[in-house]
C-alpha cells in the first residue's frame, strides 16, 4: 500500500536504528511523550522500542480519546439513552467504556436503550433524518480531528431544518492538555516525569497545524517533532528530538510534513470557530479539571445543543480504586504498574478507559504483547 | 479512531461524497473538508471525513532522508 509499505520498512528501520544509536550522547537519558494513542499503538505494534537505544525511554501520554472522557459524562449519555429515551449515536470505540456501577453504553443496549453504533458524525444526522418522530443525540467526543466533522453536521442539521437532532458535544483540545502535564508538579517541581521533547500528534496536527506548538517550545523550552503514525515515522521523530536535545535546540519539526502544513486546515478551523467556543474548565479522566480545554455548542447553535435541551447536569465520578489510568495518562506511571492490568482488566473486560480503545496505553501493551516481554527481560 | 492509513480517492460525487479505496477496502467518506483533494489523491480519513491531502514530494523528501547514506562515523 501506498505511504503505508515505504514507511514500515523493516531494512530501513535497522538503517534509522543504527543512526539514532550513534545519535545518542553516552551517559545521557532522553526521556520524550508521544502525546497520541496512535503514536503508542504504533510503538507497541511494532516493537519501536526494542530498536531504540536504552537511554532512550518512550512515555505514554493522554492523547486517547476514549481514554480522557470521564465517567460523568458518559453516565449522563446512558442516561439520556435510558430515562430520556433518546436515541443515542456514538463512535464504535465509546460503547465498552466503563461508566459508574459497572455500566457502559453497551450494556445499556443490552438493556433495551436504543444505543446507535456510527461511523461518522454524518451516519448520526441521516438516522435523525429518518427517523424525524424520535429525538436522536450524537455522542460527539474526541480531539481536533473528529471537531470539525460535528461542526459540519450541525450546520447541515440547521439547513436542512431538522428539530429532532442534537449533538452532546465532549470535544477536547490537544494543547490544553500539552499545557496541562508541563504544568503539572511532577513534571515542573518533583520531576518525578522528567519530559526532554514532545513526539506530536499526526492527524490533530494536519487540522490546526504545526504552529500551536511553538508556544510550548518556546515557554517551556521542550522540542516538539510532529510525526506521522507509521514505525519508521517515530523513529526518524524520536531521531530529530534527541538531535535537538544534543544542540540544546527546542524548536518545532515537521516528521509529517507529507500532511501537515504550518496552519493546518484553514476550512476545518473556521467551521470550528463558527460552531463551537472554549469552555473555561472540562474535567479529563486522569488530568482532572483542565481549564479552557474543551468545547462546547455557541448559543447561536443552542437548539441543538443536547445539554440545554436536556438540562443535563454533570456530576463527577471517581475511576476505581485500583485502577492507575490517572497516573499512566500523566506519563507518571506505565500499565505494568497497575495490578488489575491482564489479570481483572483485560479488554474483553475493561476496568479502566486506558484498556478501551486499542489507542489507550494499556490496550496497546496488552494486545500487542509488550508486558510478556518484559516480564520475560526482567 | 485515529489509526486510519492513507486513502486513495477513486471517485468523487455529488456534495463532496467521494469513494475511497482503503488497500483494497472501498468506503464513502466525506471530502467536505478537502475540497480540492481530487481523483487520484491520496487522503488521510479520520471517522468518515477526510482531514488532509498526502502531498507526494514532501513524502518523498522524508523518505530520502530516511534512506540518506550516513557519513562515516567520526
Ligand atoms: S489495566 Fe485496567 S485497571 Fe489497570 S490502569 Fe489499565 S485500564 Fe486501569
Amino acid at each position: 500500500m501506498k505511504y503505508v509499505d515505504e514507511f514500515r520498512d523493516g531494512e530501513l528501520a535497522r538503517v534509522l536504528a543504527g543512526r539514532l544509536a550513534r545519535a545518542v550522547e553516552p551517559g545521557r537519558r532522553y526521556n520524550f511523550m508521544e502525546f497520541c494513542g496512535g503514536h503508542t499503538h504504533a510503538i507497541s505494534r511494532y516493537g519501536v522500542t526494542d530498536l531504540l537505544p536504552k537511554s532512550v525511554n518512550m512515555v505514554h501520554g493522554p492523547g486517547c480519546p476514549v481514554c480522557v472522557l470521564p465517567i460523568g459524562r458518559i453516565d449522563n449519555a446512558i442516561a439520556l439513552a435510558l430515562e430520556r429515551g433518546v436515541t443515542l449515536c456514538t463512535y464504535a470505540d465509546t460503547m465498552r467504556v466503563p461508566a459508574s456501577g459497572r455500566t457502559s453504553l453497551l450494556k445499556a443496549k443490552a438493556a433495551g436503550a436504543d444505543v446507535r453504533m456510527v461511523y461518522s458524525a454524518a451516519d448520526a444526522l441521516r438516522i435523525a433524518r429518518e427517523n424525524p418522530a424520535q429525538e436522536v443525540v450524537f455522542l460527539a467526543i474526541g480531539f481536533e480531528t473528529t471537531t470539525p466533522p460535528t461542526a459540519i453536521v450541525i450546520l447541515e442539521a440547521e439547513r436542512q431544518g431538522l428539530e429532532n437532532f442534537f449533538v452532546f458535544c465532549n470535544h477536547v483540545l490537544t494543547p490544553a492538555a500539552i499545557s496541562n502535564i508541563l504544568e503539572s508538579p511532577q513534571v515542573r517541581d518533583i520531576g518525578t516525569v522528567p519530559l526532554d521533547g514532545f513526539v506530536g500528534p499526526a492527524h490533530v496536527s494536519c487540522v490546526i497545524g504545526s504552529a500551536p506548538y511553538e508556544y510550548f517550545a518556546e515557554e517551556y523550552a521542550k522540542p516538539v517533532v510532529i510525526a506521522g503514525f507509521e514505525p519508521l515515522d517515530v523513529m526518524q521523530a524520536v531521531l530529530m528530538l534527541v538531535r535537538q536535545v544534543n544542540e540544546g535546540r527546542h524548536e518545532v519539526e515537521n516528521e509529517f510534513s507529507r500532511a501537515v502544513t504550518r496552519d493546518g486546515n484553514a476550512r476545518a478551523k473556521a467551521l470550528v470557530a463558527e460552531v463551537f467556543e472554549l469552555r473555561r474548565s472540562f474535567e479529563w479522566r486522569g488530568l482532572g479539571e483542565v481549564p479552557y480545554s474543551a468545547l462546547r455548542i455557541k448559543s447561536r447553535y443552542g437548539r441543538f445543543d443536547a445539554e440545554r435541551r436536556y438540562d443535563i447536569v454533570y456530576r463527577s465520578v471517581a475511576d476505581n480504586k485500583a485502577c492507575e489510568c490517572g497516573a499512566i495518562l500523566r506519563g507518571a506511571k506505565t500499565p505494568k504498574d497497575c495490578k488489575l492490568f491482564g489479570t481483572v482488566c483485560t479488554p474483553e473486560n475493561p476496568i479502566g478507559s486506558c484498556m478501551v480503545s486499542s489507542e489507550g496505553a494499556c490496550a496497546a501493551w496488552y494486545s500487542y504483547g509488550r508486558f510478556r516481554d518484559e516480564e520475560a527481560a526482567a | 479512531m485515529c489509526l486510519a492509513i492513507p486513502a486513495l480517492v477513486v471517485q468523487r460525487f455529488e456534495r463532496d461524497d467521494a469513494l475511497i479505496d482503503l488497500g483494497g477496502v472501498r468506503k464513502r467518506v466525506s471530502l467536505a473538508l478537502v475540497p480540492d483533494a481530487a481523483e487520484g489523491d491520496y487522503v488521510i480519513v479520520h471517522a468518515g471525513y477526510a482531514i488532509s491531502k498526502l502531498e507526494p514530494e514532501e513524502a518523498a523528501k522524508t523518505l530520502a532522508l530516511f534512506a540518506a547514506i550516513d557519513e562515516a562515523p567520526a
